[in-house]
């Protein structure tokens, strides 16, 4: 029974491996970019809720509103004004920003939020639980972030294969030149993209900020993490994401199970033996 | 020499990749109504003319008046919304996305007229039936019909075609030029580009041959014989009897 336990713990943890890697996902789908800055935005996502809900006092609802709204608005502004510009047939330049926008992140949380290691309450819901036959226990944070993963995911799936917005980001991921030729704005529609994959982060965000404890430089094992799920799933997969994140969670968590300082090896060595036996990931739509 | 409320007007076109320079000076009048035929060789201008008219290729300080507004050097979205959308070369659909999803894209400008799904599939019934299939799982004339009605779809006032009959068979061929008296009846404008001289005359009310970046040769194809098209194609005299016979009888 241990061992079950141990496999639900690592699959509750793969949704949030999956909503670390779903915007990485996103955004290098539609334009074939990797965003370095990736695991700094997601903590960047805590601390905005950090300060809403623990410093400003807000109602945890509103602040949840209030960080997808802002991180919306700063994904569709950056990739606007500052990524555009950098998108192009060559890869580094955009490369190279993002990692600029990494480490300026890091100092500014830094410089405003210190070093200091930082949680925000869920209040009961931390140590809730629901009992399940068989002396099994299922944490009730880690399960509501597994159901909030999959409503995301859900969400994103309506999204980009029921709705016109969807359709232009699907075209987009296959050919960006064509786009403006079917009278779409190349630089709105990648904007949109990185707004809605913004609006995963927050939601990444915020979890990492109720599941655990961070600081300033959280971001890059997130990002690890996130390539990590991308690549085991495959690329440019949405449900093949959540495969990965979860494979990536039960991995972790097994090897967790061996040794306590085995959990993170466990996940890279995983990692690697997919990439060895499958290098395509497991659910790959995307080649090259 | 040219009324100023011409539909399309080229002026004095230049176009350059780097430094290489691949349109010296195109001048080009179209009227609605039109169907222009752009013949050459391989390497003349064609498609260059084509990528700086829909604003894929950076035309700064060019002449290019369409429906009385200057649309030089605008990008390509908002020439789309003018009213010119494009068949591309090699077709391009997007993989990923059905055929009937592959049309209804290129219906996001909002463009009132008269092509809707229902007039795409009227005019290529074949499409109605693998409305669901991927774009791609098509044989090469359905794709290519697919790239003409996504290019309908945003209801253009000039449609512009890039080698349309690229490798297809002559039957296909004949089959996607028997949609181009169609879609002129309906009111739509076309510029075509073609290689098969013989498929362009026999539905172009105007034809212009480019050689090495230059208009050679302008006219009706009624008007010109198989001697200058020759000529004005090549750069150099056919050996040939008949010369003098009208370019319509080369078909």
């Amino acid at each position: 029974m241990e061992w079950v336990n141990v496999l639900i713990q690592g699959v509750l943890l793969g949704g949030l491996y999956a909503l670390f890697a779903a915007g990485l996902s996103l955004m290098f789908g539609v334009m074939r970019f990797v965003n370095i800055a990736h695991g700094d935005f997601i903590v960047l996502a805590a601390y905005l809720m950090l300060s809403f809900v623990t410093f400003m006092g807000w109602h945890p609802a509103l602040g949840i509103v209030a960080v997808v709204l802002v991180m919306g608005v700063i994904g569709y502004l950056g990739q606007r004004i500052l990524l555009n510009r950098v998108l192009g047939k060559d890869i580094l330049p955009p490369i190279l920003v993002t990692f600029g926008l990494s480490i300026i992140l890091q100092n500014g949380m830094m410089e405003v939020f210190s070093a200091d290691s930082r949680r925000v309450s869920s209040g009961a819901l931390d140590v809730a639980s629901i009992s399940l036959p068989g002396d099994l226990a299922i944490g009730a944070m880690p399960l509501l972030m597994f159901v909030v993963a999959l409503g995301v995911l859900a969400g994103l799936h309506v999204l980009f294969f029921h709705t016109a917005l969807g359709r232009l980001l699907r075209a987009t991921s296959d050919d960006a030149e064509m786009v403006p030729l079917m009278g779409g704005n190349k630089a709105h529609v990648f904007a949109l993209a990185t707004m809605i994959a913004s609006g995963v982060v927050a939601v990444a965000g915020i979890m990492l900020a109720m599941k655990t404890n961070f600081d300033p430089s959280a971001g890059p094992s997130r990002l690890l993490f996130a390539f990590e799920a991308v690549i085991i799933g495959g690329l440019g997969s949405l449900w093949g994401t959540l495969a990965g994140g979860v494979v990536l969670g039960v991995a972790q968590v097994v090897g967790a199970q061996i040794d306590a300082g085995f959990q993170i090896l466990a996940g890279h060595l995983v990692f690697l033996l997919i990439l060895v036996v499958r290098p395509q990931g497991l659910f790959a739509r995307m080649k090259g | 020499m040219t009324p100023h409320n011409a539909f399309l007007e080229i002026r004095n076109l230049t176009a350059f990749y780097g430094d290489f320079q691949a349109l010296f000076g195109i001048d080009l009048t179209m009227d609605e109504g039109d169907t222009m035929a752009v013949i050459g060789a391989n390497g003349a201008g064609k498609s260059t003319m084509l990528r700086t008219l829909t604003g894929l290729l950076p035309s700064k300080g060019q002449n290019i008046r369409f429906a009385g507004a200057a649309i030089a050097g605008q990008p390509a979205h908002l020439i789309h919304k003018a009213g010119i959308a494009m068949v591309p070369e090699g077709r391009r659909l997007f993989p990923s996305l059905t055929v009937e999803e592959n049309l209804s894209i290129g219906a996001s400008g909002k463009r009132k007229g008269p092509w809707s799904l229902a007039a795409i599939y009227e005019l290529f019934p074949d499409l109605h039936d693998r409305r669901h299939h991927g774009g791609t799982a098509l044989s090469g004339g359905q794709q290519q019909m697919v790239a003409i009605g996504r290019a309908l779809m945003s209801n253009p006032r000039l449609l512009l075609c890039d080698e349309i009959s690229l490798g297809l068979s002559p039957k296909v061929i004949k089959d996607i030029y028997t949609a181009v008296p169609l879609i002129r009846a309906r009111g739509t404008s076309m510029l075509v580009i073609e290689q098969d001289i013989a498929q362009a005359m026999a539905v172009a009310t105007r034809v212009i041959c480019l050689q090495e970046g230059r208009v050679s040769l302008s006219g009706r194809p009624e008007d010109l014989s198989r001697a200058e098209i020759t000529r004005a194609y090549f750069g150099f005299e056919a050996d040939e009897p008949d010369t003098n016979e009208p370019a319509r009888e080369m078909l």
